[in-house]
């Protein structure tokens, strides 16, 4: 049987034997913090900036909200989804384990925020230049635009972040199982079509928004 | 209950049957998000009411069947269930928070606001319920070692 345990138990390395049979060291697994609590200031002063915009109707706090949280979450997406997982795909079981310990956490904050950040005001600022009445010419662009974001949420809330949280909880195992960690990330492959069309759709919408 | 993979140690169970939780909880989500749409493409006008109360509806009825298939679910790692359960809840009540301060805030009121209100309920219960259960059933307890 093949054993698809991803990594060892050891908190602090330990020594195998190579095909030669010199003592080589095998450097210690990360530490997983499920959620990076280092981060979790920021994510607040990012979320205060985006109530107080609402709030205020502040114009350039609106705006900045919505073209750095939208730049950032397509291009995240669009980077991870057809760059960086297709290499992550080829990597070594080892490999793969060592980098998702440290990229996963951080987009357990990241894209939350900057779907927050983008949705909220963007709808704020459609409410404010009129574009989501029913006569404006740009209203079936925003209608349409919902709909891609709908179909986003429900893949990221539904089905990507739950695996996200499950891998995580079982890399802290002493021996995490990497059949069950293949499972759950085989998600994230199976999804990154679909979200890669739906960012592109969204480049496209917006873009058509802002020149009429 | 069978383990394909026993040497991975932790008891995980990687073929144990479980109740479609998750999948229940994606419908109930999806059914959320349509009606969501659904009044936001009337915005800033008042949408009619019948179609998102009925999907609301049907989102807590798949919601209250989810809650029944998880009380009777056996081999579940609860502990871990509730401690993902009980952050995520936080996370997604300040979400719908934020989300509800916005649409108060544009003046919504009355029915509509009601119905919304309802809405982010069951998202907020619905996607820590999800996530909580995704991460439970793969930490589950082996019960038996053969």
């Amino acid at each position: 049987m093949t054993d698809t345990r991803v990594g060892s138990s050891s908190a602090g390395g330990l020594l195998t034997h190579g095909e030669n049979g010199v003592s080589t060291a095998v450097p210690p697994r990360p530490v997983i913090q499920i959620v990076p609590l280092k981060g979790l200031p920021i994510v607040a002063v990012v979320l205060g900036l985006l109530i107080a915009s609402i709030g205020f109707n502040w114009e350039w706090g609106l705006d900045f909200n919505h073209v750095a949280g939208g730049a950032l979450w397509t291009g995240i997406d669009l980077f991870v989804g057809l760059v960086v997982g297709p290499i992550l795909g080829r990597l070594s079981i080892s490999a793969r384990a060592e980098f998702s310990a440290r990229f996963m956490p951080k987009m357990v904050l990241l894209m939350p925020t900057l779907v927050a950040m983008t949705l909220a005001s963007g709808f704020q600022i459609a409410l404010n230049l009129g574009n989501l009445k029913a006569s404006s010419p740009n209203h079936a662009w925003l209608m349409v635009s919902f709909v891609v974001v709908g179909v986003m949420a429900v893949i990221a809330l539904g089905v990507l972040e739950p695996a996200n949280i499950a891998v995580l909880f079982e890399m802290r195992k002493p021996q995490p199982n990497g059949e069950v960690i293949g499972k759950l990330m085989k998600r994230f492959i199976y999804t990154a079509g679909i979200t890669g069309l739906m960012q592109v759709a969204t480049l496209i919408i917006m873009t058509r928004v802002a020149s009429q | 209950m069978s383990l394909s993979n026993p040497a991975a140690g932790q008891g995980v169970t990687t073929q144990q049957r479980f109740a479609p939780v998750a999948e229940l909880g994606t419908a109930a989500l999806v059914l959320i998000v349509v009606g969501g749409i659904f009044m936001a493409s009337y915005a800033p006008r008042h949408a009619p009411l019948a179609v998102p109360i009925g999907l609301a509806a049907a989102s807590a009825v798949l919601l209250a069947a989810n809650v029944v298939m998880l009380i009777r679910t056996r081999g579940l790692a609860w502990d871990k269930f509730f401690l993902v359960g009980r952050w995520t809840l936080l996370s997604y009540v300040i979400a719908a928070g934020l989300i509800e301060f916005a649409f108060v805030k544009d003046h919504t009121r009355g029915g509509p606001l009601v119905v919304l209100s309802a809405m982010l309920v069951l998202f907020a219960v619905n996607v820590p319920l999800i996530i909580s259960f995704t991460v439970a059933r793969y930490q589950s307890v082996r019960r038996d070692a053969s």
